[in-house]
């Protein structure tokens, strides 16, 4: 089983964001960045895979400048057993068919079994780059997976639905599934882990040209949305305003 | 043929909530470019949802009937979409955010090599340049976003972004479509859904949530705000950490991994309002806030806020409505 891990380095969740005086991007040299959340359970449940067939190959993909190489080596060290640097400056890059045919690029040539990727990032949010890949190298797909199980020749799913409901949904491999945050507990790296990390295969690749179709105008703080009415008095005035309030201005007694 | 084609979802034989939604989103941006629109329905209701999504301005509704979409898979729904808009040519292609569009509408966007813009909390019209505004970094930034190239362009809109019961109502004509599929082009096998604990409750149908927070400080103390719950005739709700200290089961949770509700009155309790929450429940038509803390933010999105102590209000409460 060959399997590929999507992972993303996003400034974490109690970063700094400044926002860049042209508004075009944050000001990474600011930014705190880890590995996004959903690519670290994607991760484990890729090494585990691995780890419960005893056999096949975990490799971990990113895209990025330099500074990923953090998150390539963090992944390495929780037992990644090679890696693929796919290396370009990201700022300003939004576009998900962009970014995954980037990836197309790199990857078409392994032919992979299983490619796994978050749900989303926690920058940008799309959710969509795992699909797409899988979409342009004739994968099966699926997204929002709580739990995976591997057996002839497929991969059966629990995806989450909306509203507290789940699916089984079996896919052909090979598959390329988005990963839900919380379906295994991810690991830590071990001292024994991060010191082989150092030893492993991490191939830099160039990427193609590729023409965006979205671009990102602007980014700024969200504006303040509401006057809020503040309740004030003692315990019992507030009660009783709020029962007036309930009355007559929300109308729900 | 149309300028805007509105992707309405099924569910249970209604239209998805969030696909009214797209409804108001899409005329917002028909009237401001004076676009045509059609909203497309499909599936083993298509004739319940045909019914109900004639009832709105939207142009005209194309149906699709085909066995091979009488349950929903990823590879039918994709293809499916993909051929409608080859026939129908439109620019742009709206979806409500939900988690089967998650799932399928960026393989629409692979196999036509045309963007999606995703999760938009706002669409402003201006001549021959429309702008998308999204969120970004969970929530803590805004950005504007435009699409490049010829369409069509996919577009989903983030759950209460737009307010249903803005939709324009008209009468348009249902009009029979046909796809072509073929049983080889679907790769998935679905088992039925299921609920992963008994009593798995449906918030979103809910006039009045009330919602508890970390503030309510310990597991006896949810008593307090069920009591409240009941006595107004709503449902009760919390945010992520209260289901993560084993206070109340996961059913109830609202947030970005929860449900996402848009009721009449949402009065959070001891509720701090991180994003995550937030995103679940910012289209409540009044949010009414409770919460020692003066600088919580949950008092930015708050209609009343009441700066004061949960465990001493809420039974005060609950005895003044009764």
């Amino acid at each position: 089983m060959k399997i590929a891990v999507l992972v993303k380095q996003v400034p974490g969740a109690d970063s700094p964001l400044p926002i860049q005086s042209n508004q075009n991007w944050v000001d990474e040299g600011a930014a705190a960045f880890i590995m996004n959340e959903s690519d670290n359970y994607a991760l484990e449940e890729a090494l585990q895979i691995r780890e419960s067939m005893g056999e096949g190959e975990v490799v971990a993909v990113s895209l990025g400048p330099d500074r990923i190489q953090k998150v390539i080596r963090e992944a390495l060290a929780k037992g990644a057993d090679r890696a693929i640097h796919i290396q370009m400056d990201t700022e300003g890059v939004i576009d998900p068919l962009v970014t995954a045919s980037h990836f197309d690029h790199a990857l078409k040539e392994e032919n992979f079994d299983l490619i796994f990727s978050g749900l989303q990032s926690d920058d940008l949010g799309m959710g969509q780059t795992g699909i797409i890949l899988g979409e342009m190298l004739g994968m099966a797909t699926a997204s929002l997976a709580m739990a995976t199980e591997l057996g002839d020749g497929r991969i059966k799913v629990k995806r989450e639905l909306e509203a507290g409901w789940f699916q089984w949904v079996s896919l052909t491999l090979p598959a390329s599934v988005s990963i839900q945050s919380g379906l295994n507990s991810p690991r830590y790296p071990s001292l024994k882990g991060i010191m082989g990390a150092k030893r492993k295969e991490l191939k830099v690749v160039t990427p193609n040209v590729v023409d965006a179709t979205q671009s990102l105008e602007k980014v700024y703080l969200p504006k303040s949305e509401k006057q809020t009415v503040m309740i004030e008095g003692s315990a019992d005035q507030i009660v009783e305003k709020l029962v007036e309030t309930f009355r007559n201005e929300i109308k729900v007694l | 043929m149309m300028d805007i084609l509105i992707v309405l979802e099924d569910n249970n034989g209604r239209i998805h909530r969030m696909g009214l939604e797209s409804i108001v989103a899409a005329q917002k941006l028909a009237n401001g470019m004076s676009l045509s629109m059609g909203a497309l329905v499909m599936g083993a209701n298509g004739d319940a949802l045909a019914e109900e999504a004639s009832e709105y301005n939207v142009g005209e509704v194309l149906k699709i009937k085909n066995e091979h979409l009488s349950s929903y898979s990823s590879d039918g729904y994709a293809e499916t979409v993909k051929q409608v808009i080859e026939q129908e040519n439109p620019t742009y292609v709206i979806f409500g955010h939900t988690y089967q569009v998650r799932d399928y509408a960026p393989k629409v966007s692979a196999k036509l090599m045309k963007p999606f813009l995703v999760d938009n909390v706002d669409v402003s019209p201006n001549e021959g340049n429309v702008v998308f505004t999204k969120q970004m970094f969970n929530a803590k930034l805004f950005s504007d976003v435009t699409p490049t190239g010829d369409g069509p362009y996919l577009i989903s809109f983030q759950s209460a972004a737009f307010s249903s019961e803005k939709a324009d109502v008209g009468s348009a004509a249902v009009r029979n479509c046909t796809v072509n599929l073929d049983v080889s082009m679907i790769r998935t096998e679905s088992e039925e859904p299921f609920q992963e604990e008994a009593g798995g409750i449906d918030l979103t149908s809910a006039d009045i949530i009330v919602s508890v927070g970390r503030g309510i400080g310990k597991k006896e103390n949810i008593a307090l705000a069920k009591e409240l719950a009941q006595a107004l005739g709503g449902e009760l709700a919390s945010s992520r950490p209260v289901v993560d200290a084993g206070w109340l089961p996961a059913a109830h949770q609202i947030g970005s991994s929860g449900q996402s509700v848009s009721p009449k009155m949402y009065l959070a309790l001891g509720i701090s309002g991180a994003i995550q929450h937030v995103v679940g429940m910012k289209g409540s038509k009044n949010i009414v806030a409770i919460n020692k803390d003066p600088e919580a933010p949950i008092f930015e999105i708050a209609d009343y806020g009441v700066v004061g102590d949960v465990l001493e209000i809420t039974p005060k409460l609950t005895e003044g409505i009764q």
